[in-house]
Protein backbone atom coordinates (compact mmCIF):
# COMPACT_ATOMS: atom_id res chain seq x y z
CA UNK A 1 0.00 0.00 0.00
CA UNK A 2 2.79 2.44 1.18
CA UNK A 3 5.14 1.38 -1.88
CA UNK A 4 1.89 2.36 -4.39
CA UNK A 5 1.23 5.43 -3.17
CA UNK A 6 5.01 6.65 -2.98
CA UNK A 7 4.44 5.17 -6.26
CA UNK A 8 1.84 7.72 -7.76
CA UNK A 9 2.87 10.96 -5.62
CA UNK A 10 6.78 10.79 -6.67
CA UNK A 11 6.02 11.40 -10.46
CA UNK A 12 3.22 13.88 -8.93
CA UNK A 13 6.06 15.59 -7.11
CA UNK A 14 8.35 15.53 -9.91
CA UNK A 15 5.75 17.19 -12.18
CA UNK A 16 5.17 20.05 -9.77
CA UNK A 17 9.32 20.82 -9.81
CA UNK A 18 9.22 22.87 -12.70
CA UNK A 19 6.46 24.88 -11.65
CA UNK A 20 8.68 25.38 -8.35
CA UNK A 21 11.58 27.19 -10.59
CA UNK A 22 9.99 29.15 -12.61
CA UNK A 23 8.02 30.87 -9.19
CA UNK A 24 11.30 31.49 -7.75
CA UNK A 25 12.93 32.76 -10.67
CA UNK A 26 10.08 35.42 -11.08
CA UNK A 27 10.30 36.41 -7.70
CA UNK A 28 13.32 38.60 -7.39
CA UNK A 29 12.41 41.21 -9.87
CA UNK A 30 8.07 40.97 -10.54
CA UNK A 31 8.81 43.28 -13.46
CA UNK A 32 8.24 43.26 -16.92
CA UNK A 33 11.03 41.58 -18.98
CA UNK A 34 11.28 45.51 -20.78
CA UNK A 35 11.46 47.38 -17.55
CA UNK A 36 13.69 44.20 -16.11
CA UNK A 37 16.54 44.92 -18.74
CA UNK A 38 16.05 48.82 -18.50
CA UNK A 39 16.93 48.22 -14.43
CA UNK A 40 19.89 45.43 -15.24
CA UNK A 41 21.56 48.40 -17.68
CA UNK A 42 21.01 51.14 -15.51
CA UNK A 43 22.17 49.15 -12.78
CA UNK A 44 25.55 48.17 -14.84
CA UNK A 45 26.22 51.58 -15.68
CA UNK A 46 26.88 52.56 -11.87
CA UNK A 47 29.45 51.91 -9.48
CA UNK A 48 28.90 50.38 -6.22
CA UNK A 49 30.34 52.48 -3.70
CA UNK A 50 31.28 49.90 -0.94
CA UNK A 51 32.96 47.93 -3.14
CA UNK A 52 34.31 50.43 -6.05
CA UNK A 53 35.23 48.04 -8.01
CA UNK A 54 32.44 46.09 -9.21
CA UNK A 55 29.03 47.80 -10.87
CA UNK A 56 25.44 47.82 -8.59
CA UNK A 57 24.73 45.29 -10.91
CA UNK A 58 27.25 42.63 -10.11
CA UNK A 59 27.60 43.72 -6.32
CA UNK A 60 26.20 41.39 -3.56
CA UNK A 61 26.65 44.40 -1.12
CA UNK A 62 24.04 44.99 1.07
CA UNK A 63 23.93 49.21 -0.29
CA UNK A 64 24.03 47.86 -3.87
CA UNK A 65 21.12 45.54 -3.18
CA UNK A 66 19.19 48.72 -1.93
CA UNK A 67 20.41 51.26 -4.77
CA UNK A 68 18.76 48.24 -7.23
CA UNK A 69 15.54 48.50 -5.63
CA UNK A 70 15.77 52.35 -5.89
CA UNK A 71 16.18 51.89 -9.62
CA UNK A 72 13.45 49.03 -9.77
CA UNK A 73 11.20 51.52 -7.82
CA UNK A 74 11.85 54.80 -10.16
CA UNK A 75 11.37 52.71 -13.35
CA UNK A 76 7.99 51.19 -11.74
CA UNK A 77 7.34 55.06 -10.97
CA UNK A 78 7.87 55.75 -14.62
CA UNK A 79 11.26 57.39 -14.06
CA UNK A 80 13.41 58.20 -17.21
CA UNK A 81 16.51 56.85 -16.75
CA UNK A 82 18.45 60.24 -17.13
CA UNK A 83 16.53 61.09 -13.96
CA UNK A 84 17.40 58.22 -12.40
CA UNK A 85 21.10 58.55 -12.97
CA UNK A 86 20.63 62.12 -11.55
CA UNK A 87 19.09 60.91 -8.33
CA UNK A 88 22.17 58.86 -7.89
CA UNK A 89 24.46 61.23 -9.11
CA UNK A 90 22.82 63.75 -6.69
CA UNK A 91 23.97 61.28 -3.95
CA UNK A 92 27.10 59.81 -4.59
CA UNK A 93 28.41 62.58 -6.54
CA UNK A 94 29.90 61.73 -10.12
CA UNK A 95 31.70 58.57 -8.92
CA UNK A 96 29.16 56.65 -9.46
CA UNK A 97 29.15 56.88 -13.09
CA UNK A 98 31.23 54.52 -14.58
CA UNK A 99 31.37 56.96 -17.48
CA UNK A 100 32.30 60.56 -16.01
CA UNK A 101 30.44 63.54 -17.31
CA UNK A 102 32.26 66.12 -19.68
CA UNK A 103 32.82 69.08 -17.40
CA UNK A 104 35.35 71.87 -16.22
CA UNK A 105 36.94 69.65 -13.77
CA UNK A 106 37.02 66.48 -16.04
CA UNK A 107 38.69 67.85 -18.71
CA UNK A 108 42.16 66.81 -18.43
CA UNK A 109 40.17 62.88 -18.16
CA UNK A 110 38.49 63.06 -21.47
CA UNK A 111 41.37 65.25 -23.21
CA UNK A 112 44.21 64.11 -22.19
CA UNK A 113 44.87 60.82 -24.00
CA UNK A 114 44.03 62.33 -27.27
CA UNK A 115 46.14 65.99 -26.46
CA UNK A 116 49.21 63.24 -25.29
CA UNK A 117 48.66 61.73 -28.57
CA UNK A 118 48.36 64.95 -31.03
CA UNK A 119 51.51 66.21 -29.42
CA UNK A 120 53.59 62.65 -29.48
CA UNK A 121 52.60 62.40 -33.57
CA UNK A 122 53.50 66.29 -33.90
CA UNK A 123 56.60 65.58 -32.39
CA UNK A 124 57.35 62.62 -34.49
CA UNK A 125 56.88 64.93 -37.57
CA UNK A 126 59.17 67.51 -36.30
CA UNK A 127 61.97 65.03 -35.85
CA UNK A 128 61.79 63.27 -38.87
CA UNK A 129 61.35 66.46 -41.03
CA UNK A 130 64.48 68.05 -39.20
CA UNK A 131 66.24 65.25 -39.62
CA UNK A 132 69.39 65.62 -41.99
CA UNK A 133 68.44 63.53 -45.15
CA UNK A 134 71.71 61.32 -45.80
CA UNK A 135 73.97 62.29 -48.24
CA UNK A 136 74.76 58.83 -50.26
CA UNK A 137 77.11 60.41 -52.59
CA UNK A 138 81.17 60.02 -51.76
CA UNK A 139 83.48 61.97 -51.84
CA UNK A 140 86.70 61.46 -54.70
CA UNK A 141 88.53 60.40 -51.54
CA UNK A 142 85.90 58.21 -49.39
CA UNK A 143 85.18 56.20 -53.35
CA UNK A 144 89.23 55.82 -53.19
CA UNK A 145 89.43 54.44 -49.75
CA UNK A 146 86.49 52.21 -50.61
CA UNK A 147 88.27 50.75 -53.92
CA UNK A 148 91.07 50.60 -51.94
CA UNK A 149 89.42 48.12 -49.10
CA UNK A 150 86.68 46.33 -51.06
CA UNK A 151 88.76 45.35 -54.65
CA UNK A 152 92.18 45.87 -54.45
CA UNK A 153 92.85 44.33 -51.13
CA UNK A 154 90.45 41.83 -52.31
CA UNK A 155 93.10 39.59 -54.36
CA UNK A 156 95.70 39.52 -51.12
CA UNK A 157 93.38 38.51 -48.38
CA UNK A 158 92.31 35.50 -50.17
CA UNK A 159 94.09 32.53 -50.38
CA UNK B 1 72.97 72.16 -22.49
CA UNK B 2 69.74 72.11 -24.52
CA UNK B 3 66.74 73.48 -23.18
CA UNK B 4 64.61 70.66 -25.13
CA UNK B 5 66.13 67.63 -22.81
CA UNK B 6 64.71 69.63 -19.83
CA UNK B 7 61.10 68.94 -22.01
CA UNK B 8 60.65 65.08 -20.46
CA UNK B 9 62.47 66.23 -17.25
CA UNK B 10 59.51 68.50 -16.58
CA UNK B 11 56.74 66.31 -17.70
CA UNK B 12 58.15 63.20 -15.16
CA UNK B 13 58.53 65.69 -12.74
CA UNK B 14 54.87 66.74 -12.67
CA UNK B 15 53.77 63.33 -13.56
CA UNK B 16 55.84 61.93 -9.91
CA UNK B 17 53.86 65.05 -8.55
CA UNK B 18 50.45 63.93 -9.25
CA UNK B 19 51.53 59.97 -8.20
CA UNK B 20 53.34 61.14 -4.93
CA UNK B 21 50.00 63.43 -4.02
CA UNK B 22 48.01 60.28 -4.68
CA UNK B 23 49.63 57.61 -2.50
CA UNK B 24 48.14 59.92 0.34
CA UNK B 25 44.73 59.36 -0.79
CA UNK B 26 42.12 57.06 0.48
CA UNK B 27 40.49 55.36 -2.44
CA UNK B 28 37.03 55.01 0.02
CA UNK B 29 36.53 58.58 0.44
CA UNK B 30 34.72 59.56 -2.47
CA UNK B 31 34.04 63.65 -2.16
CA UNK B 32 30.13 63.76 -1.21
CA UNK B 33 28.34 66.09 -3.83
CA UNK B 34 26.09 67.02 -0.71
CA UNK B 35 28.68 69.84 0.80
CA UNK B 36 27.41 73.05 0.89
CA UNK B 37 23.83 71.45 -0.15
CA UNK B 38 20.00 71.77 1.50
CA UNK B 39 20.25 68.75 3.98
CA UNK B 40 17.95 66.17 3.00
CA UNK B 41 14.88 66.63 4.88
CA UNK B 42 13.78 63.34 6.87
CA UNK B 43 11.26 63.16 9.91
CA UNK B 44 11.63 59.33 11.35
CA UNK B 45 10.65 57.64 14.29
CA UNK B 46 13.24 57.97 17.38
CA UNK B 47 14.90 54.66 18.29
CA UNK B 48 13.59 55.35 22.51
CA UNK B 49 10.41 56.48 21.65
CA UNK B 50 8.81 55.75 18.41
CA UNK B 51 5.47 57.10 18.63
CA UNK B 52 7.49 60.39 18.50
CA UNK B 53 9.60 61.66 15.36
CA UNK B 54 12.07 64.16 14.79
CA UNK B 55 13.50 65.72 11.68
CA UNK B 56 15.61 68.10 9.79
CA UNK B 57 12.46 70.40 10.75
CA UNK B 58 13.29 70.47 14.59
CA UNK B 59 17.11 70.86 13.93
CA UNK B 60 16.76 74.07 12.06
CA UNK B 61 18.53 77.29 13.85
CA UNK B 62 21.12 75.49 15.58
CA UNK B 63 24.37 73.47 14.26
CA UNK B 64 24.02 70.08 14.68
CA UNK B 65 25.82 66.86 14.04
CA UNK B 66 24.05 63.99 12.51
CA UNK B 67 25.88 60.76 13.20
CA UNK B 68 25.13 57.89 11.26
CA UNK B 69 25.75 54.44 13.51
CA UNK B 70 24.45 50.90 13.60
CA UNK B 71 24.62 48.12 16.46
CA UNK B 72 25.98 45.96 13.29
CA UNK B 73 28.77 48.17 12.48
CA UNK B 74 32.31 47.44 13.85
CA UNK B 75 33.83 50.70 13.13
CA UNK B 76 31.11 52.19 14.99
CA UNK B 77 32.78 51.12 18.45
CA UNK B 78 35.91 52.80 17.11
CA UNK B 79 34.60 56.57 17.44
CA UNK B 80 32.17 55.89 19.67
CA UNK B 81 34.40 57.01 22.87
CA UNK B 82 35.15 60.30 21.15
CA UNK B 83 31.24 60.87 20.54
CA UNK B 84 30.33 59.75 24.42
CA UNK B 85 33.16 62.58 25.24
CA UNK B 86 31.91 65.28 22.58
CA UNK B 87 28.24 65.05 23.98
CA UNK B 88 29.72 65.05 27.60
CA UNK B 89 31.09 68.49 26.75
CA UNK B 90 27.80 69.52 25.08
CA UNK B 91 29.59 71.32 22.59
CA UNK B 92 26.85 70.33 19.82
CA UNK B 93 23.92 68.19 19.71
CA UNK B 94 24.52 65.10 17.86
CA UNK B 95 21.40 63.45 16.34
CA UNK B 96 21.84 59.84 15.61
CA UNK B 97 20.75 57.94 12.54
CA UNK B 98 20.45 54.12 13.26
CA UNK B 99 20.68 53.13 9.77
CA UNK B 100 19.66 49.83 8.62
CA UNK B 101 19.19 48.70 12.24
CA UNK B 102 16.73 47.01 14.09
CA UNK B 103 15.29 48.52 17.74
CA UNK B 104 16.18 46.08 20.22
CA UNK B 105 19.50 45.68 18.88
CA UNK B 106 20.69 49.17 18.65
CA UNK B 107 18.88 50.05 22.15
CA UNK B 108 21.13 47.51 23.60
CA UNK B 109 24.65 48.74 21.75
CA UNK B 110 23.99 52.30 23.60
CA UNK B 111 23.06 51.11 26.75
CA UNK B 112 26.43 48.71 26.64
CA UNK B 113 28.33 51.41 25.17
CA UNK B 114 27.26 54.29 26.09
CA UNK B 115 24.49 57.09 24.65
CA UNK B 116 26.01 60.42 23.23
CA UNK B 117 23.29 61.14 20.87
CA UNK B 118 20.70 63.63 21.98
CA UNK B 119 17.90 61.80 19.95
CA UNK B 120 18.59 58.26 17.80
CA UNK B 121 15.79 57.95 14.53
CA UNK B 122 15.80 54.96 13.24
CA UNK B 123 16.46 54.58 9.61
CA UNK B 124 15.23 50.61 9.32
CA UNK B 125 15.28 50.76 5.20
CA UNK B 126 18.11 52.60 5.16
CA UNK B 127 16.06 55.58 2.50
CA UNK B 128 17.67 58.23 4.53
CA UNK B 129 20.88 57.29 4.11
CA UNK B 130 20.47 56.62 0.70
CA UNK B 131 19.32 60.18 0.71
CA UNK B 132 22.53 61.50 2.02
CA UNK B 133 24.72 59.21 0.25
CA UNK B 134 25.77 57.02 2.98
CA UNK B 135 27.60 54.18 1.98
CA UNK B 136 30.22 53.53 4.69
CA UNK B 137 28.53 53.57 7.99
CA UNK B 138 30.08 55.44 10.52
CA UNK B 139 29.28 58.48 8.73
CA UNK B 140 28.97 62.68 10.23
CA UNK B 141 27.42 64.85 8.56
CA UNK B 142 28.28 68.67 10.22
CA UNK B 143 25.16 70.87 9.36
CA UNK B 144 24.67 74.34 10.18
CA UNK B 145 21.70 76.17 11.44
CA UNK B 146 20.10 77.09 8.01
CA UNK B 147 20.26 73.35 7.91
CA UNK B 148 23.13 73.08 5.00
CA UNK B 149 25.34 70.47 5.06
CA UNK B 150 28.91 71.57 5.48
CA UNK B 151 31.28 68.71 5.81
CA UNK B 152 31.40 65.00 5.95
CA UNK B 153 33.03 62.50 7.84
CA UNK B 154 33.27 59.02 5.99
CA UNK B 155 34.47 56.36 8.35
CA UNK B 156 34.88 56.69 11.92
CA UNK B 157 35.60 60.14 13.59
CA UNK B 158 39.02 60.33 14.60
CA UNK B 159 40.61 62.53 17.51
CA UNK B 160 42.60 64.38 14.64
CA UNK B 161 39.72 64.54 12.70
CA UNK B 162 37.52 66.00 15.64
CA UNK B 163 40.54 68.68 16.55
CA UNK B 164 41.40 69.87 13.55
CA UNK B 165 38.46 70.05 11.42
CA UNK B 166 34.95 69.12 13.24
CA UNK B 167 34.99 71.64 16.21
CA UNK B 168 36.53 74.59 14.74
CA UNK B 169 34.21 73.93 12.12
CA UNK B 170 31.20 74.09 14.39
CA UNK B 171 32.69 76.88 16.60
CA UNK B 172 32.56 78.89 13.51
CA UNK B 173 29.46 77.84 12.44
CA UNK B 174 28.24 78.87 16.03
CA UNK B 175 29.54 82.19 15.85
CA UNK B 176 27.68 83.27 12.99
Amino acid sequence: MMLRFSRLLLPALFALCPLAVAAADAVPTEMDPVAAARAVKLAEKLRCLVCQNQSIADSNAELANDLRRQIREQIAAGKSDSEIVDYMVNRYGDFVLYRPPFKLTTVVLWAGPALLLGGGFLVLVRNLRRRPVADSSLTAEEREQAAHLLGEDNGKDDK
Amino acid sequence: MNKKLLIPLAIFIVLAGFLFAGLWRDPREVPSPLINKPAPQFALAQLNDPATKLGTVDMKGQVWLLNVWASWCVSCREEHPLLVALAQAKVVPIVGLDYKDEPGPGKTWLAQNGDPYTTSVMDRDGSVGIDYGVYGVPETFVIDKSGTIRYKQIGPITQDALEKKILPLVRELQKS
